[in-house]
């Protein structure tokens, strides 16, 4: 792994820097010192600079990645259903008392093949959002989902995820109702079905709420997707506790889907239309019909067994260490 | 005599009673937090644990850096508490019962899981398999560890892949939930558990309470996440003092022999 350091960024180093050159320039012109060591200093702080500027700018660009995932023109689950799938059926509740609408399931023809359908809905104008709760699940949600894995396993459908969501939704009622096993079991149950799984982010993976959703035999990112263990915001809330390190968080945090690729967490890097899939949400569509179709065909030629031990194997060797 | 103060009703403790009481408030029956080393001699019998997994060590590969390096931050880690990492695991033996253990301690890098997290308990879990003894996890943590990124999200997903082994073999698995559980651990092996076991006074939740505090704009209840309110939404099985524990847990493990 060749991660390049981030070397730390002093509070107001330009004024400090800068500070330091000056005086050298007054240094300079006393008579009788050697200009060697001038010259040796005045190289370190300018390299300096350089080198703080350049993590500034990786930061920004990791930033601006975040900024694309969560652009709300980009497709959402809604779109990629009703451009992909045939014959969509939407299924309801999760048989235990409850609905949640931040997650959708439901049951859909690709290529004349069922599959089961399964994603985090966001919505697009205030009044969705808040209806669909910004996309983030409720463990009504994820039983709900867990009901149609059950489902299509039972029948042979593949499962389709698309993953969009700043994470699951922390407040009193989801805990009490078992947030956390909630997704658990989500997570456990992707590695029980014999059918063939792929993930796709399509734009913000919020930690836990997104893998909930993300066991794939094949996870992919749309090139301009995150997948993060913690938002920038509350990376830098803890680590920097200030809200100056929020960009330095979102390079850190490595969540991009180069980075990802590299660390091996995602298997392949959906290409957007130039500029972001904001710009042309059909052709995004159109590029990620493409995807599943070849990748279904793909799948369709492995054993059931091979189908549940390739995925298990892939997550269990996730990780690095030295041993 | 030494005096320490009850971190719950701040009264003042004898040291020594404190130490023997496993470091229970003797008045306010509170569970202070203890080291992994500690918890490992109050619960297995004298001299049986084996430790495995233990050359599985930390690095940096992300070269990590907030307002400290990771490395630097293992390097304490490592120093204050003697651990190598935030879980140890092993084989050990619980009134005679053969078990594979695994504990974490809430003192390295607080609990988080990272990459060795992981892959010690997919090893612990495979020893369990091997050797066909029941499987017990004492949990502490505050989630994930930030500083390994998402691979770090993705030890959720190896972890409950092993664990999921374990119970396919027919083994059992009883998972003990201390002071705090959270994030990443609690939504993985943590709450996969055939059983559960909390101790009192114990945060078990998802989203921690300033994460909550900061969506619902309010305070959440004062027994938001704890062991007792859990016990009554159904998330744990029971509720069990800590000098009582060992006892319990041999009596459980005495029922799936």
């Amino acid at each position: 792994m060749d991660f390049k350091r981030m070397a730390e960024i002093p509070k107001n180093y330009l004024k400090e820097i800068l500070g330091a050159l000056s005086k050298l320039e007054k240094l300079k012109k006393i008579p009788f010192f050697s200009g060697i060591h001038f010259r040796d200093a005045e190289r370190d702080l300018n390299q300096k600079i350089k080198s703080y500027k350049k993590i500034e700018r990786d930061a920004g660009r990791a930033w601006k990645v975040v900024e694309l995932s969560r652009n709300e023109g980009r497709p959402q689950c809604y779109d990629y259903i009703n451009g992909i799938f045939d014959n969509f059926i939407s299924l309801s509740g999760d048989r235990l008392g409850g609905e949640d609408k931040s997650i959708i399931a439901g049951l859909g023809k690709v290529n004349g093949k069922t599959v089961a359908v399964i994603g985090h809905n966001k919505g697009r104008d205030i009044q969705e959002r808040v209806e669909y709760n910004f996309g983030m699940g409720t463990p009504e949600g994820y039983r709900k989902s867990q009901r149609v894995m059950r489902l299509a396993d039972r029948f042979g459908f593949p499962i389709i995820t698309f993953i969009d969501t700043p994470g699951a939704y922390p407040d009193v009622e989801a805990e009490d109702k078992g947030q956390a096993g909630a997704i658990a079991k989500s997570i456990s149950l992707m590695f029980e079905v014999n059918i063939p799984l792929i993930s796709i982010l399509i734009g913000e993976g919020g930690s836990g709420g997104a893998l909930a959703l993300a066991v794939g035999n094949e996870v992919a990112m749309l090139a301009n997707s995150t997948y993060s263990v913690i938002s920038s915001e509350g990376c830098a809330a803890i680590l920097w506790k200030s809200p100056t390190g929020i960009k330095l968080a979102a390079k850190s945090l490595r969540l991009t889907s180069k980075d990802l690729i590299r660390l091996k967490v995602i298997d392949r890097i959906i290409p957007e239309p130039f500029g972001g899939a904001q710009n042309a949400p059909e052709r995004m569509v159109k590029i990620v019909k493409k995807y599943i179709v070849n990748t279904l065909d793909k799948y369709s030629r492995f054993s059931k067994e091979k189908i549940k031990s390739d995925r298990a194997e892939k997550f269990e060797s996730m990780g690095f260490f030295n041993s | 005599m030494e005096k320490i103060k009850c971190e719950n009703c701040n009264r003042d403790i004898d040291s020594e009673v404190f130490l023997l009481n496993l470091k229970v408030c003797p008045f306010c029956n509170h569970h202070h937090v203890i080291g992994a080393m500690e918890r490992l001699q109050i619960t297995v019998d004298d001299n049986s644990f084996v430790e495995i997994g233990k050359n599985v060590s930390s690095i940096d590969f992300l070269n990590f850096f907030d307002v400290k390096s990771y490395s630097i931050r293992l390097k304490e880690a490592r120093l204050s508490t003697g651990l190598s990492e935030a879980i140890i695991a092993g084989e050990a033996r619980i009134e005679g019962i053969g078990l594979a253990i695994g504990i974490m301690d809430f003192g390295f890098m607080g609990g988080s899981m990272g990459s060795v997290v992981g892959e010690r308990i997919r090893i612990l879990a495979n020893h369990s398999i091997e050797k066909h003894i029941p499987l017990v996890i004492f949990c502490a943590s505050g989630g994930a560890r930030m500083q390994e990124g998402t691979v770090s999200l993705m030890q959720m997903a190896k972890t409950v892949s092993s664990i999921n082994r374990v119970k396919e073999n027919g083994i059992p698995y009883i998972s003990v939930i201390t002071n705090p559980t959270s994030g990443g651990v609690s939504a993985s092996f943590a709450t996969l558990a055939d059983i559960i076991i909390a101790e009192p006074n114990s945060l078990f939740c998802f989203a921690g309470p300033r994460v909550i505090k900061q969506t619902i704009k309010k305070n959440p209840p004062p027994d938001f996440g704890m062991a007792e309110r859990n016990l009554k939404n159904g998330q744990v099985d029971m509720i069990v003092n800590r000098n009582d524990l060992k006892g319990v847990l041999a009596n459980i493990l005495r029922l799936f022999k």
